[in-house]
């Protein structure tokens, strides 16, 4: 790390933003703070929050309220979708703030990125994003009211120290409570970055701890909870639609009569066009709104359209794979090379070639999208379960011709996330269906048949890998092609490779120690909507090539955890501009290198904890896997039962994760606990097909996900400890999905010697006759 | 149509095939309980029906009419319910929350019969609510603790 970068602790108060505006005050030019290269402050690469749309709120004046009955209220500003958002920052500001958590109550921000900073709640970053700005802020707001009370004393400030929820005179024991002085400290000047105070972290009350109920764990239990589900008024419509069922399809014709004769139907209508400027198109449909949902749905059901299916009417998966396949054994655009593969190949003892499928999956967020809308006076208000509260502010402004500061975007909690609710065509539809009844409120409901068919799906990929290995088994040539349709197509429909960020998950920035390697992408069209599954990418190369890896190592007759230690290499800390990584997260290449000691130390965590290298008798087994995604590292073993049947029961995952320091704990575990239950359903079930480019499952009997009795009998979350709060955080709600396909996999092959290279598993492991 | 929800009498003016999990949400705005499939498949719209763990997305109201019926919003004046909510909190068991309130009524389905359940008296009850956040092992370790709780107040 650069001696600049070095001297921008946590404890200077300052962000990077600040850092470099201060810097290009005293003029001319500046040292970027990865130290790299000299260059122009407008030139300096923006890292973390920074390089984010709107980047870095810090002030307590936005974030902290403080009442004269001493409630402290603290803004949430990202999106509460079960990774516990709404207390962990909270929890940051109020620890600062030195308030009493039983004090305090938290408050959800309306979409305004331009008082609260970035609000895209996605890519496993707000903690590490807002930790060291939610500290500030805290930090601020505890030292206006110490100012408060020196003031009412008229003893200088530094005799005055806060302690849970008061500020107390240190000579004399005087006290004056957070409500006592509130008033007093809201007149006093936020003290400047460069004046700021942080605790040290030995003096933490809550960050690092956990310990905390979740804030609306009460609210949960009792129902009394708020989804984007849930706003109900008395005038309400109540909407479902039907929708293009082939992705760019339209409405050719429709009849709507026998729908609309339907009880308690009030309007059936077809969909407004797309706007082009919006970033989220909803589907063309016909909308039928109702006096309750049931009503809608029943209705729907007697709507007789006929659709223009467009281009993509012909998307089947079987198909697709095929030439997925095709593509994948030709050569394709070189995304990453070093040394000389064709000439280690040649030289090679052996090559080992393999073939991994890994298809569509879909959210399936428990609750499904849904919002509400409702415009008066030229004004919207939406209520959404949004990861992207100002992406849904801009989008329904757009569809509805209105300034954006016209839209309000209450942010509910979302019932389950997963990346899905990143795409907010369910509030646009809202808004335009309270539009076409004059602003009444209307509630768009997506019934589960919606959500399977609609969806922004995972992407369905092919990962095509060869190895040249030398006569000890060891990999001297690595060749790696993946082949998928890539998000990119939802705003740019012509893109026909992975973009940047899905190359950056576990591709090209594959960490092992080979000297000649070779990485390629060919081409590949996207039929349906492709978008944001919970680790997106990561997935498909994570199954690929850890299951490779697990396949070297038995080829080699070696123990799969030796082999992979052995692969990682040395410990070594890699740039990710080396690997062809422009991206890493978003994060610096220099504070976030790939730390290969740190994936060697999850693998070493993980299988000691384990007990691996324990002896099995046939159809039980461990299985292991390793994955560096979203600045963490995570490693997993799976143990495996397998009956004569096939039937796959699961005793028990260990988790192993390093993701610098915690925040809190309990929260990490919990993410980490739901990530092998996600990922093992995803692994045995999970899978969307198509037929004439229409979704073939409609509910959870066709896409099932795991349910109680097919969880872990025990699931062990190991947190590797990182006590030096300078170091950078890592992301926690996405990367403990990746390993745990191959980790199951690479079970199975221990258990039963069969090898699953396409997913789901369904039956696989059942013995062949 | 009378029905009796949460030992409170309420009139409704709805088609009898109309299922009660609407007749809850939209004509009374109790929200508590929660649609996810629509086809008794997902679990998140359970209530008791007098004293049984019911779908109401596939129950037509008509059929609840006479009958106590009791929701997420009741379920913690009971015993029961309040010892799996007090048990909920401590195992902090939920992520985001949106299953539970149907975890909560299987769960106290099932410890209104089986009051000191095994593991697999829990999976057979419970494997009809699906949690996509993945909290199972957790809803396991807290109904055994509201179990637990629940039988030292009998």
């Amino acid at each position: 790390m650069s001696a600049v970068e070095g001297s921008f602790p946590i404890g200077s108060g300052l962000n990077r933003r600040e850092f470099l505006l201060r810097l290009q005050a005293v003029g001319g030019l500046l040292l970027v703070a990865d130290g790299l290269h000299i260059a122009k402050a407008a030139d300096a690469p923006k890292y973390g929050a920074d390089s984010m749309p709107h980047g870095v709120v810090d002030s307590p004046l936005v974030f902290v309220k403080i009442g004269d009955d001493g409630w402290v209220t603290i803004v949430a500003h990202r999106s509460e979708m079960g990774q516990g958002v709404r207390t962990g920052i909270p929890l940051i500001v109020a620890d600062e703030l030195e308030a009493d958590w039983t004090k305090v109550r938290v408050l959800q921000a309306p979409a305004d990125e331009s008082r609260y900073g970035n609000q895209d709640t996605d890519g496993s970053r707000s903690t590490r994003h807002f930790f060291d700005p939610m500290r500030r802020c805290g930090a601020a707001a505890r030292m206006m009211l110490e100012q408060a009370a020196a003031l009412a004393w008229n003893v200088p400030v530094t005799e005055v120290r806060a302690f849970n929820h008061e500020i107390v005179h240190q000579k004399t024991g005087r006290k004056l409570s957070y409500g006592q002085l509130a008033k007093r400290a809201a007149l006093l000047p936020v003290p400047p970055p460069s004046a700021l105070r942080l605790k040290s972290p030995e003096e933490f009350r809550y960050v690092g701890k956990g310990g905390v109920t979740i804030v609306d764990g009460h609210d949960i239990v009792t129902g009394k909870a708020q989804y984007g589900i849930d706003p109900w008024f008395k005038d309400m419509g109540f909407a479902v639609i039907a929708r293009s069922p082939v992705l760019g399809g339209t409405v050719k014709r429709f009849d709507g009569t026998a729908a609309a004769a339907a009880p308690g139907v009030q309007k059936v209508m077809q969909m407004p066009a797309p706007v082009a400027a919006a970033t989220i198109h909803p589907l063309a449909g016909v909308a039928v709104i109702a006096n309750s949902t049931g009503a809608a749905i029943a209705a729907r059901k007697l709507l007789d359209i006929e659709w223009d299916d467009g281009a993509n009417g012909t998307y089947d998966s079987d198909a697709y794979r095929a030439a997925l396949q095709e593509s994948a054994r030709k050569p394709g655009k070189v995304v990453r090379e070093s040394g000389n593969v064709e000439a280690a190949f040649q030289a090679a003892a052996k090559s080992i070639e393999a073939e991994y499928y890994i298809p569509h999956i879909a959210h399936a967020t428990m609750e499904p999208p849904s919002a509400v809308a409702r415009i008066t006076a030229g004004k919207c208000e939406v209520w959404a379960p949004t990861q992207a509260p100002q992406l849904t502010r801009e989008d329904v402004a757009k569809h509805l011709s209105i300034p954006a500061e016209n839209v309000t975007v209450h942010v509910t909690l979302l019932g389950g996330g997963f990346g899905r609710k990143s795409q907010p065509d369910f509030a646009t539809e809202a808004a335009l269906l309270s539009q076409a009844l004059d602003g009444r409120p209307v509630k768009v409901t997506w019934t589960r048949e919606d959500d399977l068919h609609h969806d922004f799906l995972h992407t369905v990929s092919v990962e095509h890998l060869k190895a040249g290995v030398g006569a000890d088994g060891r990999v001297a040539a690595w060749l790696h092609r993946s082949v998928a349709p890539s998000l990119g197509t939802i705003f740019n429909p012509s893109t026909n490779q992975e973009i940047n960020v899905e190359l950056a998950m576990g591709f090209i920035n594959m960490p092992y120690d080979i000297p000649n390697l070779r990485l390629e992408n060919p081409e590949a069209s996207a039929h349906c909507r492709i978008g944001w599954f919970r680790s997106v990418s990561n997935i498909p190369h994570a199954f690929a090539i850890q299951s490779f890896v697990s396949e070297l190592a038995a080829n080699a007759n070696k123990d799969h955890r030796d082999y992979l230690l052995e692969l990682i290499g040395a410990p070594r800390k890699i740039n990710p501009l080396s690997q062809k990584d422009d991206w890493n997260y978003g994060e610096s290449p220099l504070r976030y290198p790939v730390d290969t000691g740190r994936l060697r130390g999850v693998v070493e965590t993980v299988t000691r904890e384990a007990g691996w290298g324990k002896k099995y008798p046939h159809g039980r087994g461990q299985g292991l896997a390793a994955h560096y995604s979203f600045v963490s590292y995570v490693a997993a073993v799976v143990e495996v039962d397998i009956d004569d049947e096939g039937k796959i029961i699961v005793p028990r995952v260990d988790v192993a994760i390093d993701c610098g320091p915690q925040v809190n704990p309990e929260r990490i575990t919990s993410q980490l606990e739901g990530a092998v239950i996600m990922g093992l359903g995803l692994a045995m079930f999970g899978e969307i097909t198509f037929k004439q480019g229409r979704s073939q499952q409609d509910n959870f009997h066709q896409y099932r996900v795991a349910r109680m009795n097919e969880a872990p009998g025990e699931i062990r979350i190991h947190l590797i400890p990182s006590p030096d709060w300078t170091m950078p955080l890592g992301g926690v709600g996405e990367p403990g999905v990746p390993p745990i396909a191959p980790a199951l996999c690479n079970a199975i092959f221990a258990a039963t010697g069969k090898r699953i290279r396409q997913l789901p598993v369904k039956d696989q492991a059942k013995r062949s006759t | 149509m009378e029905l009796q929800i949460n030992s409170q009498t309420v009139t409704i003016d709805a088609a009898p095939d109309l299922s009660l999990l609407w007749v809850l949400r939209d004509l009374l705005g109790m929200t508590g309980t929660k649609f996810g499939c629509g086809m008794a498949l997902c679990g998140a719209c359970t209530v008791l029906i007098d004293g049984q763990a019911v779908r109401s997305c596939v129950l037509p109201v008509a059929q609840a009419a006479g009958k106590a019926i009791t929701t997420i919003e009741g379920i913690g004046t009971t015993p029961v319910g309040a010892a799996l909510q007090g048990a909920w909190l401590d195992v902090n068991v939920p992520q985001c929350g949106y299953c539970q309130a149907g975890q909560i009524m299987s769960a106290a389905a099932l410890l209104q019969a089986t009051p000191a359940p095994s593991d697999a008296d829990i999976d057979a009850a419970m494997s009809g609510n699906i949690c996509r956040c993945g909290t199972y092992t957790r809803i396991r370790a807290a109904i055994k603790q509201a179990a637990h709780h629940s039988g030292d107040t009998k």
